[in-house]
């Protein structure tokens, strides 16, 4: 089957459901009646895998799927390239639905559209990193030549052309999994799954290739389906994070949106711990900037501070900011002295979509950091007190997001979770 | 005391007699003759081998594969072991004996890795061949010999033939035990990039599996030449039948230099597979020379820094 009109969705996965041990359908009849996963499991020896799970993956998105060990997430992102088949539902990759397709269509979509990182690497100990990295290749049929080729090319990707010809097992955890996303690779898919891939590696090592991987999607532009159990590894990738419990789906969402509303407790518990300095960009913390022109006069100047009850002025020049007032600046001024004579010129700037752990330096002077777009243009201001407020009062923080978007959703989320609470 | 055998008696041995003698022999004798052509062809060929190759080439030829896969220590023993057997006036035995081995563990080999292949992908083959196995490794060897004389005759074919029974199962049992063991995720991973079960098998199983094969091949092999003067038995000659001479006659000394003679055989056959197994001394490239055997291909050499540096040349 194929429908040719959803060219951007990648992936689509429709009400996909796996149980493990589920011969005479049992579990599944109980799934519907809607018993929980526990229930099931006890009293009929089912184990529920995934309940019910729905989302599209668009082209070029990383999707991260995260949720604690034993949510289903490994079964989740095997079935969407067939290594488990679900009980029910539909698995749209491309058009093709792995779930009921026969064998040589599964081999093809395996082979040409879609690839798949370990979390424990699963290298080939016997094989070279190269013929690792080449095997896609080598499984389809393409010559000797060309698979070296293609597979110096990834390996260079990754920074490993160097050890192309030692054994998987005398590199470290890190370049181990460097060229298990090599080999996923190679194959040039559009589609990259991978399972838990940082998780058996060290922090330090799991944040340089993290940041490895987004440098290298800025350019490949995959569409990824990352899991993780690591919430801060999820807001930091994801451009959209779904939050998996007892096998469903509890939240989808972007970052901000699940920090600053978590759906239910079990998000809530998740969000508590999170570094929200790789969650919040500095547009999410700004107040409104006031301004004075750069060909201003001092008098100018003091009439737009006590029109906006502040003692800060960004001085702007076509709306870029040029320079930076402080009431004690123009306190002893004339009032014709010209702005651009008593600024501090160059101040501290940063762009509207800089995360806050980019912009403590910045922060560090004590100066208010003048907030621009991609046009350059002052849009706002943050005060560098503001930001470790923000950091360390997650409460406030929370709320303050909450009360800027909408407060109608919050205010029912939160009076759902209240009326749970007793039961 | 009352028993069962007041009532009711069984004549089983007389029920087997003639299942044997009217069924199996009248009708198949000629389908179990025709099963030894293909043995005694591949033990006439080596036994051929070993009778025109000089005693001191055969030797050297063993010293080296012992250097190679057993260590220095193993060569000396290899070589004073061989000249110690061809001085005590038995090398001509002991070839006959070693082709008999040779020929036994390579149908061992044959048969067995291809079961063993085929159990370890089947979870209901394994249930099927794995009581067989046990029932190949517990019945004494003796008990199947007189049914293989009836069928086959004596000589040196039918010996192998029981030897081959008594040898089997290690190294289909190791097979099995091999590819099962590869790790779940190494043959995921293969299958997300949309391999073939045979490619899964070639690429991925069964070289990672094939440590393990060669150490069932090195039990197999043991248990082969444990069988050597059980099958002398039945006509097999070799190192077997100068121990069964001796023990007739009641020669000691001829008895002892036999015997002297399968151990040392032993050891050194024991050695040389073991280093197979345990892959030490140069373990890869003759890992990788196994594998191009199997495959019939010739052997992979992308990787190798010899043809890259020729392939820049050329470019
Ligand atoms: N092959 C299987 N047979 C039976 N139960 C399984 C199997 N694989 C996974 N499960 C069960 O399914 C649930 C989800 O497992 P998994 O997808 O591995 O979770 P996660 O990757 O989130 O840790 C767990 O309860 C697990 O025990
Ligand atoms: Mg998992």
């Amino acid at each position: 089957m194929r429908y040719t009109a959803l060219m951007s969705v990648k992936v689509k996965v429709e009400s996909v459901s796996k149980l493990f041990n589920d011969e005479r359908g049992e579990g599944l009849k109980r799934l519907a009646q809607g018993q929980s996963k526990e229930r099931i499991f006890r009293e009929t020896g089912v184990t529920v895998g995934i309940n019910e799970v729905s989302f599209d993956v668009n082209e070029g998105e990383i999707f991260v799927i995260m949720g604690l060990s034993g949510s289903g997430k490994s079964t989740l992102v095997r079935t969407l390239n067939g290594l488990i088949p679900p009980t029910s539902g539909k698995i749209l990759i491309d058009g093709t639905d792995v779930a009921s397709c026969d064998k040589k269509t599964l081999r093809n979509v395996r082979r040409e559209k879609i690839s798949m990182v370990f979390q424990h690497f699963a290298l080939f100990p016997h094989k070279t990193v190269a013929e690792n990295v080449a095997f896609g290749l080598k499984v389809k049929g393409v010559d000797k030549d060309r698979r070296r080729d293609e597979a110096m090319k990834a390996l260079e990707k990754v920074g490993l052309d160097a050890h192309a010809d030692t054994l998987p097992g005398s590199l470290s955890g890190g370049m181990q999994q460097r060229v298990g996303l090599a080999r996923g690779l190679a194959n040039d898919p559009q589609i990259l799954l991978m399972d838990e891939p940082f998780g058996a590696l060290d922090p330090l090592i799991r944040r340089e290739m993290q940041d490895e991987l987004l440098v290298l999607q800025k350019e490949l532009k995959k569409t990824i389906v990352f899991i993780t159990h690591d919430l801060n590894e999820a807001l930091l990738l994801g451009d959209r994070i779904a939050i998996m419990k007892d096998g469903a789906f509890v939240q989808v969402g972007t970052a901000q949106d699940i920090v600053s509303e978590p759906a239910d407790d079990y998000v809530r518990a998740f969000v508590a711990d999170i570094d929200r300095s790789r969650v919040y960009t500095a547009s999410d913390i700004a107040l409104d900037a006031h301004r004075v022109p750069l060909t201003g006069t001092v008098a100018d100047a003091r009439k737009a501070m006590e029109a906006a009850d502040t003692e800060i002025l960004h001085v702007v020049k076509d709306g870029v900011p040029a320079g930076l007032l402080t009431l004690a600046d123009i306190k002893d001024i004339k009032p014709q002295e010209r702005v651009m004579n008593v600024m501090h010129a160059h101040p501290p700037t940063v762009p509207q979509d800089a995360y806050l752990n980019e912009i403590y330096s910045e922060a560090q002077a004590g100066m208010p950091l003048a907030v621009t777009d991609d046009d350059g243009k002052l849009v706002g201001v943050v005060e560098p007190g503001s930001i470790f407020t923000h950091l360390a009062n997650e409460e406030e923080a929370t709320e303050d997001a909450a009360e800027t978007s909408t407060s109608e959703d919050t205010q029912e989320t939160k009076a759902k979770t209240q009326a749970a609470e007793p039961a | 005391m009352i028993s069962p055998s007041d009532f009711i008696t069984i004549p089983f041995d007389d029920a087997v007699n003639s299942f044997v003698h009217g069924f199996l022999v009248p009708y198949f004798r000629p389908f179990f003759r025709a099963l030894q052509v293909p043995v005694n062809e591949l033990l006439m060929a080596i036994n051929q081998l070993f009778t025109v190759v000089p005693m001191l080439v055969t030797t050297a030829v063993f010293a080296l594969l012992s250097w190679r896969l057993a260590g220095r220590t193993m060569a000396i023993v290899t070589f004073l072991g061989f000249c110690f057997i061809d001085m005590i006036g038995l090398w001509p035995e002991t070839m006959t004996t070693l082709s008999m081995i040779i020929t036994s563990v390579l149908f061992c080999a044959i048969i067995g890795i291809p079961v063993g292949i085929l159990v370890a992908r089947s979870d209901i083959g394994w249930k099927i061949v794995r009581p067989i196995l046990d029932i190949m490794q517990t019945v004494p060897s003796f008990v199947y010999l007189v049914p293989i004389v009836m069928l086959f005759g004596v000589g040196r074919a039918p010996g192998i033939i029981a030897t081959i029974i008594f040898a089997l199962p290690p190294i289909v049992r190791m097979t099995n035990l091999g590819i099962r063991n590869v790790r779940g995720d190494l043959i995921e991973a293969c299958e997300s990039f949309g391999a073939t079960s045979w490619q899964i098998l070639w690429e991925v199983q069964f070289p990672l599996a094939l440590r393990t094969v060669m150490a069932g091949l090195n039990q197999t092999l043991m248990l082969a030449l444990s069988m050597v003067v059980i099958a002398a038995l039945i006509g097999a000659e070799g190192l077997g039948g100068i121990v069964n001479t001796g023990l007739g006659r009641l020669d000691v000394g001829l008895a002892t230099a036999g015997g002297v003679g399968i151990v040392i055989l032993a050891i050194v056959l024991d050695r040389i597979t073991q280093g197979l197994a345990e892959g030490r001394n140069g373990n890869l490239s003759l890992r990788r020379a196994l594998m191009t055997f199997f495959r019939g291909q010739s052997p992979d050499r992308s990787s190798d820094p010899d043809t890259l540096s020729g392939r820049e040349k050329a470019a």
